[in-house]
């Protein structure tokens, strides 16, 4: 059970006002897509869930507590670049959250302990569909094979929630196909919540169960600065009933059996 | 006519072109020299080449009389280990404080000022200082060089740092990286492979001050040969000594580029 609350949260910068009262409540394994004009907020309103930024006011809970002030294990992210670490091979990238909680001093694994847990990223490897590239750097990788190990990445240590910034926008439009399938997936599998910003909204709406939209309702032109955006719309999407009718379905299903 | 830039030479061509400036340096120099000697035989400003090979077997081949040695080799071994034991300390100097300044912002809060206007000393300007405070041996000549590298070291793995993208920095936190686990794993093995850099571009400097070390207070060493052949305008020898210490700063220089090459194959790839 993961739920993210926004307590009527703002962001400023220097007095620039970017977020005003944002107030959110996020049930379990939601996947929120966050949409909104360029500039809007929406990658502030990431950084602030991932604490890489702190509010101006209000404050994020998960499960009831305010998050860690610092960014944490319990929120993957994946970035729309510069998420995988050059100078490692593909299969270290991955190994790299185990083993730094395995070896505090040390920050890396040998013998046994570094066969179980290269076993555990080939795994995820596989799953991501980059199990035959495990000895190539990321440099070898097209952008997509790249976006695709920084979230096996992020994965090995189970977050419970996967913040991605515009994870698909460098992609080409087949690339982004197959990745939306593989997240959708992975997201399914997981049960974990998934917050995603994009600016393009049928991305949003073919993947999301929720979608916010966040805008500047006010403006005023005497004081550009004055108003910050707001969530001004917020929708159940499509996929979010297509999965309650499946578990419905399966419900069902047992029933007849039974 | 396609435009200049676009005209390159390929492989034997540009060799060959890489070459030719060093061939015409040699035919000036040869034809100066043997004009001068025609006029002068003992003229002592320009000499033959076959003097250069003489003067650097006597230098390399015969033991000198007077001190038991091959001049020529405990030069080179006194410097070069003057040399490399001031980029190592440089080197580890460099590493440990210019990653934690760059890394941790309390520290470069604090230290950082400090190190710049340090490294505006100019270090020759010291030196008196140094043979002060430490005497005419040894260390003093290690601190010169090591003050003369060092700031540089410093501040570059510094800003290095400060250029590794804030993005890795926040992945490696999710990921439950602590500061010195990313130090380990992430800084570090980035900035190694710039640091080669570094020290590619401090030769030039650590042999400047080197020589100068030499030159003032030594017992021996390439700097110190060249200032002491000079009182009896030994050309044939000065320029030998010249030539050579270019050669063995070209080989550290290639030797440099091929270690960066080889140890770090995900640096500055050249295509995916
Ligand atoms: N660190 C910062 N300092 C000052 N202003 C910032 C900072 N980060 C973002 N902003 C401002 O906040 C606004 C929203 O930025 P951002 O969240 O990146 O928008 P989006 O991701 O929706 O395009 C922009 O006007 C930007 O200039
Ligand atoms: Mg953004």
């Amino acid at each position: 059970m993961t739920t993210i609350a926004f307590k009527s949260v703002s962001k400023e910068y220097g007095g620039v006002r970017v977020l005003e009262d944002i107030s959110l409540e996020l049930a379990d394994h939601e996947f929120l897509g966050v949409v909104g004009p360029s500039g809007a907020g929406k990658s502030t309103f990431l950084r602030l869930l991932l604490s890489q930024e702190q509010p101006t006011h209000g404050k994020i809970l998960i499960d009831g507590q305010p998050i860690a002030p610092e960014p944490s294990q319990d929120r993957g992210v994946v970035f729309q670049r510069y998420s995988v670490f050059p100078h490692l091979s593909v299969l270290r990238n991955v190994t790299l959250g185990r083993e730094w909680a395995k070896a505090p001093l040390t920050g890396r694994l040998r013998g046994q302990e570094r066969g179980e847990v290269e076993a555990e990223a080939m795994r995820l490897l596989e799953r991501v569909g980059l199990g035959s590239s495990a000895d190539k750097f990321p440099h070898q990788l097209s952008g997509g094979m790249q976006q695709r190990l920084a979230i096996a990445q992020a994965l090995i240590v189970r977050p419970k929630v996967l913040l991605l910034d515009e994870p698909f926008g460098a992609l080409d439009p087949h690339t982004r196909k197959s990745m939306h399938h593989l997240v959708r997936e992975l997201w399914e599998e997981n049960q974990m919540t998934i917050v995603m910003v994009t600016h393009d909204l049928s991305e949003a709406f073919s993947l999301s169960t929720r979608v916010i939209a966040i805008d500047k309702i006010r403006y005023d032109p005497q004081d550009p600065t004055a108003y910050g955006s707001r969530i001004v719309s917020d929708i159940e999407a499509k996929s979010k009933i297509v999965r309650e009718s499946r578990k419905a379905e399966a419900v069902r299903m047992l029933e007849a059996v039974a | 006519m396609k435009r200049v830039i676009n005209y390159s030479p390929g492989r034997g061509p540009g060799l060959f072109l890489a070459i030719l400036p060093f061939l015409l340096i040699g035919f000036v120099y040869l034809t100066a020299s043997e004009a001068r000697l025609a006029v002068n035989p003992a003229d002592k400003l320009m000499p033959s080449f076959s003097s250069f090979g003489a003067a650097l077997a006597r230098m390399a081949l015969k033991v000198d009389p007077l001190s038991g040695q091959y001049l020529f080799w405990t030069d080179t071994y006194v410097s070069l280990l003057r040399l490399f034991s001031s980029l190592l300390i440089s080197t580890v100097i460099g590493l440990v404080l210019g990653i934690v300044i760059g890394f941790i912002p309390y520290v470069k809060a604090g230290f950082s000022a400090l190190v710049a206007v340090i490294s505006l000393i100019p270090p020759l300007a010291i030196l008196p200082i140094l043979f002060i405070l430490f005497g005419l041996g040894e260390p003093a000549k290690l601190i010169l060089m090591v003050i003369g590298v060092a700031p540089y070291i410093v501040r570059a793995v510094a800003l290095t740092v400060g250029e590794l993208p804030k993005e890795q920095m926040i992945k490696a936190q999710t990921l439950g990286g602590s500061s010195w686990q990313m130090i380990l794993r992430i800084v570090l093995p980035q900035v190694m492979p710039r640091l080669i850099d570094m020290l590619r571009l401090s030769l030039g400097p650590a042999w400047l001050y080197l020589i100068a070390a030499e030159a003032i207070s030594s017992e021996g060493g390439l700097g110190y040969r060249i200032f002491l052949v000079r009182r009896y305008l030994a050309m044939d020898v000065i320029l030998p000594y010249v030539a050579w210490i270019t050669l063995l700063a070209f080989l550290m220089d290639v030797a440099l580029v091929a270690t960066q090459r080889r140890c770090y194959p995900w640096y500055n790839p050249k295509e995916g």
